[in-house]
């Protein structure tokens, strides 16, 4: 069961204007894993999520989500088929309360009926968004921002969910607490693809990786056979 | 009515007729805050709401407030598709290309009506229109009041629907962040054809009632556009209860500064009150 793919990413280039920020990457998802993407700045692994989101289309190559070719949908309905991504930076909206943020997280048709339903898993993972959901987002810190950005995310009701390193600018003892959410939700079934720059920490928990480095993938594999890698030192760090 | 020597006079009337200023508002706001655009073609908008009404009430002797039912849906789906065929592209071309778009509808609405209704200046009167109202020893236009209502109402319903309906929270959301907006599924395009609708079904509703209040000519808009960017300006953009703050102290000093100064002075006093907190407080008093 966990070798079955649900979004395979075929050598796909994608450009920003005339600068080309993927060179033929591929890359695979499997159902029910926690896959990592590592990469310094610019090497792309934002520009990846974007190109499965739908923000940015590959002028090469295909995206497939169970099967089913998505590669020139548009970000709405690639949500509606069940892929959500947590955007870095603290996407929130920040203007508007807690509540009202989650509440825009099922605004896709199919995550509607599930609302309250996902609103009481969402408080499970992160009760702090519960005791807070009066008060407005931009009040929130930086780690209850990270939260609330990934319950809202839930709140699509998602079966993949793309998380944009979320560990950006956060002490640790808060980094501690978002991996363990990251679990847990791993744990009910949703399928997880993540970006980090912390190698160390990532390999720790992922269940595998790939490493992007100038807009192409490097080395991929299991997390274990990654850390016995070293050609990760090589690859990631110059050495 | 100004200068009858009694203070409360011009009082009373400013804060009526701020009802209808944020009327006008509110539409410039809405579009602004959700596509960033400043919408030159929102004064007219406002007018052919005016027109409209007179037609129906011209041709098939229909009371303004009932042409509503008319005059809201067309607008409506005219703003809808004004975004989906024009603006919309235009957003792709460059910034400037849908500034310069709506320029381009305000002249062909413009001369559209000076085509159909010549350069004359046009009223909408009823039966109760002319009439006025008693409040202590004062009497004022009932058409004041009746603009006050109509602000209220609009401001309420609308506030409502932005913070209880999926498409209003996916307005406000896309507002807010776009990126984040589109990330959780909201299609921004179908959201800015439908803030336009709203902005336009506004202004619809703002024509009607200023056409009860002033008499107004096709070239009418271009005075609306400036107390709009007044309003906003004083209110602070994307506040809806700022708006109509806004608009309430716009016609305050427009109605007290010309009972002061004179009718001539009206304007140019509510242009120093936009100048002056443009330079003290840029974000307007309730922006962000």
């Amino acid at each position: 069961m966990p070798q079955q793919a649900l979004l395979n990413v075929n050598q796909i280039d994608v450009f920003h204007g005339t600068f080309q920020a993927l060179w033929g990457v591929s890359l695979e998802v499997r159902v029910g894993e926690m896959l990592a993407l590592i990469g310094a700045n610019t090497s792309g692994k934002s520009t990846l999520l974007d190109s499965i989101s739908g923000l940015l289309h590959p002028a090469k190559g295909q995206i497939e989500f169970e099967g089913r070719d998505m590669t020139h949908l548009d970000p709405y309905q690639i949500v509606e088929l069940g892929i959500t991504q947590i955007p870095e930076g603290r996407g929130i909206f920040p203007d508007v309360t807690v509540l009202d943020n989650l509440v825009i997280g099922s605004y896709n048709r199919k995550a509607r009926s599930k609302r309250e339903q996902n609103l009481k898993r969402v408080y499970e993972h992160f009760p702090i968004l519960n005791e807070r959901k009066k008060q407005t987002a931009k009040t929130l810190s930086g780690g209850e921002q990270q939260m609330l950005v990934i319950g809202r995310g839930l709140m699509a009701d998602p079966k993949l969910m793309l998380i944009d390193e979320m560990s950006l600018g956060l002490a640790p003892i808060v980094i501690n607490e978002l991996f363990r959410a990251l679990k847990e939700i791993g744990e009910r079934g949703i399928t997880i693809l993540f970006v980090e720059q912390n190698v160390r920490r990532t390999l720790q928990e992922a269940d595998r990786a790939y490493i992007l480095e100038t807009g192409r993938v490097v080395l991929s594999g299991t997390a274990a056979e990654l850390r016995e890698e070293v050609q990760v030192k090589k690859a990631y760090f110059g050495i | 009515m100004i200068g009858s020597g009694d203070i409360l006079t011009p009082i009373v009337m400013g804060f009526l007729l701020g009802g209808l200023y944020a009327l006008i508002a509110l539409g410039l706001s809405m579009v602004f805050g959700v596509m960033r655009l400043i919408n030159l073609a929102h004064g007219d908008f406002v007018i052919l709401g005016s027109y409209g009404a007179y037609a129906l009430m011209s041709f098939l002797g229909m009371d303004p407030i009932l042409s509503l039912v008319i005059c809201i849906p067309v607008m409506f789906a005219l703003g809808f598709g004004v975004q989906k065929y024009l603006m919309g592209r235009a957003f792709g071309i460059s910034m400037e290309a849908p500034l310069i778009i709506a320029f381009g509808i305000a002249l062909i609405i413009q001369n559209t009506n000076q085509i159909f209704w010549t350069p004359l200046s046009r009223g909408i009167t009823t039966s109760y229109s002319l009439k006025s109202f008693q409040m202590g020893h004062l009497q004022f236009p009932l058409a004041y009041l009746l603009d006050f209502l109509a602000g209220v109402i609009v401001m309420i319903a609308l506030r409502e629907f932005l913070a209880r309906t999926y498409l209003g929270r996916a307005i406000t959301a896309a507002s807010q962040d776009k990126r984040a907006a589109q990330l959780m599924g909201v299609n921004t395009n179908r959201i800015h054809g439908y803030a336009f609708a709203i902005a336009m079904a506004s202004a619809a509703v703002a024509g009607v009632f200023l056409g009860m209040t002033f008499p107004f000519t096709p070239t009418s808009g271009i005075s609306f556009l400036a107390i709009a960017f007044g309003t906003v300006i004083i209110g602070g953009l994307g506040s809806m209860l700022g708006t109509f703050i806004g608009g309430i102290i716009l016609g305050m000093v427009q109605t007290v500064g010309g009972y002061f100064f004179g009718p001539a002075t009206q304007m140019l006093i509510l242009y120093l009150i936009v100048l002056v907190i443009l330079t003290i407080r840029p974000q307007g008093l309730f922006g962000r």
